[in-house]
């Protein structure tokens, strides 16, 4: 599949930023605090943000709205209608927290429950597609919920760290996320070495008479179906970009983290930031080896 | 909407292929943009038409294949690989999964025949049904941002303003070679039924759980051609007068 970069800045900032809002629903952090009020603005742009970059790959932006209505059936109308549900109570609280000083309960628990809902449903929107094997399974939610949480927490700490509040909990909640995290993300990879549903020979039912392999193709040059979803990455390109989101996205922030344990909070502070910057980096270049490694049925005709 | 009809559409209308006929000339693939780019919906476009990169949006589109049976040799014409043209368009399924993904109901399934369509104005272009589709039958419009699919020649089919001979898809009145069959295939005494049945029409990608109403026939077993009978001596005992001394005079030199 290719990896367009307004999915995957998208997918990255609002799983990150839905994450943290997740995260300071639960009201563990200082409402007082400054840094609390800054976090509460920077996951409502992160979401926001995420969401407005998404709109980019639309054909006609301005018939938007028309994605809310199709809830029943369709993942990227439920993602749709739950990004802007999330917003009350996210908007709600962080007001309250910015303006009043004061952390709302139940917004904040709902805003926790809704985030989740939300990541869920981006994530459902791939693992929906039974034409990308490699999208196709619980294992992606999973991994897009952990990463959120993940990121949440890691975020999370890093504020409380910067404000009044403690914070080893979160930092501790944060790695253990990203543990479980890149575990399923192994697991999801590790799939991709399985037999694939389709094959050229069921593709074009030519299987009984023999081997199939395209003679020749109906187009010289590539069309939309072959730029769309026929992205191909080397293999050792692959392998080695997932060292790099490996090493960015989950060795760094945990090293980081876990010596953050041991400082004041002004170092931990500082150890905390570079770790959810790696975290995000990481977390790009995986969203990026989601889509390029993925392949699409339609290329068995190719 | 995009749910899907509750139950199974009373026609389904579709198309029928027989691979065993279609000698690839793509006469239907110009065909289909032709009748398409000046009916039904926005303009069929094309980028960059006279440069090097030029593409451009098809409804329907040949592929060719080489299918070398097991342990088969390929040798120039003597080797065992065949070769057969393959048209694919939408297969207008009855689990379309193209329709059920839709954000903003712009996709479609007619209730009363099957014909999966897009409504363009519904349309924001965000991909995800060409994503959802195994096939890649659909194709989305670069010029105009919307969708484009097969639409089995609605304005063509139901055109009470046009012959009877050419109420069927463009490509099927278009091919030379018979390849193409349209018809309802929820009708069992249909022609295109009756040809799926004595010829086992199959299913593209049944694992695929897509149900797709359109059909391709099988290329028939090759033969071999020393196996065929040898082509007999006429007989040319009954000629008289004339023919009987052309006959004559031919045989001598």
């Amino acid at each position: 599949m290719h990896p367009a970069l307004s999915i995957i800045v998208f997918t990255t900032a609002s799983g990150l930023g839905y994450g943290l809002a997740a995260v300071l629903g639960l009201g563990l952090l200082d409402p007082l605090s400054w840094s609390t009020k800054i976090a509460h603005v920077l996951a409502l742009l992160l979401i926001g943000g995420g969401l407005i970059s998404s709109t980019l790959h639309l054909g006609n932006p301005q018939r938007a709205w028309r994605a809310l209505s199709q809830w029943r059936t369709s993942w990227l109308s439920r993602e749709g209608v739950m990004a802007l549900v999330t917003f009350v109570p996210l908007t709600l609280n962080a007001f309250s927290v910015i303006f009043l000083d004061r952390h709302l309960i139940w917004a904040g628990l709902a805003g926790t429950v809704l985030a989740a809902v939300t990541v869920y449903c981006t994530a459902m929107i791939y693992a929906s597609l039974k034409a990308i094997d490699a999208w196709h399974t619980p294992l992606t939610p999973a991994s897009y919920l952990l990463f959120s949480g993940a990121g949440g927490a890691l975020a999370a700490s890093l504020f409380a760290a910067s404000g009044t509040g403690p914070w080893a909990g979160l930092a501790i909640a944060g790695m253990l996320l990203l543990v479980a995290a890149w575990a399923v993300k192994l697991a999801w990879r590790n799939r991709l070495q399985r037999r694939p549903r389709s094959t050229p020979e069921t593709a074009t039912g030519l299987g009984a008479i023999g081997k199939v392999r395209l003679f020749e193709p109906p187009h010289i040059n590539d069309n939309y179906l072959t730029s769309e979803m026929g992205f191909r990455i080397a293999r050792k390109h692959a392998s080695k970009l997932f060292r790099i989101a490996f090493a960015a996205g989950l060795v760094a922030p945990l090293i980081l983290a876990f010596i953050a344990l041991f400082l004041p909070a002004g170092g931990a502070m500082v150890l905390l930031a570079l770790a959810v910057l790696a975290f995000g980096a990481g977390v790009m270049v995986e969203r990026w080896l989601f889509f390029a490694e993925a392949r699409h049925a339609v290329m068995n005709y190719y | 909407m995009t749910s899907l009809p509750s139950e199974s559409t009373p026609k389904k209308l579709g198309l029928v292929i027989d691979l065993d006929v279609c000698v690839g000339c793509h006469a239907c693939v110009i065909s289909c943009k032709e009748w398409n780019t000046g009916g039904y919906g926005a303009a069929l476009s094309d980028q960059d038409p006279y440069g090097g990169a030029v593409s451009g949006t098809f409804l329907n589109r040949v592929h060719s294949y080489e299918v070398v049976p097991e342990g088969g040799e390929v040798v120039g014409e003597r080797g065992e690989a065949r070769i057969v043209h393959f048209p694919k368009s939408c297969l207008h399924c009855e689990d379309a999964p193209c329709v059920t993904v839709c954000p903003t109901g712009a996709s479609y399934k007619r209730a009363d025949d099957g014909i999966v369509l897009v409504e363009e104005d519904m349309c924001i272009g965000c991909g995800l049904c060409a994503w959802a589709c195994p096939y890649g039958a659909r194709e989305m419009d670069l010029s105009a941002g919307v969708m484009k699919k097969c639409t089995l020649c609605i304005d063509r089919i139901y055109n009470e303003t046009i012959p009877e001979i050419d109420r069927v898809p463009s490509c099927v009145r278009t091919c030379p070679t018979n390849a193409r069959h349209f018809g309802d295939l929820a009708d069992p005494g249909s022609d295109v039924s009756k040809m799926v049945a004595a010829r086992g029409g199959f299913d593209l990608m049944p694992e695929q759980g897509t149900r797709p109403v359109n059909k391709y026939l099988p290329p028939r077993p090759r033969r071999n051609l020393a196996s065929s009978a040898p082509v007999q001596v006429e007989d040319t005992s009954g000629a008289r007068g004339l023919l009987a001394w052309v006959d004559s005079m031919l045989d001598r030199i």
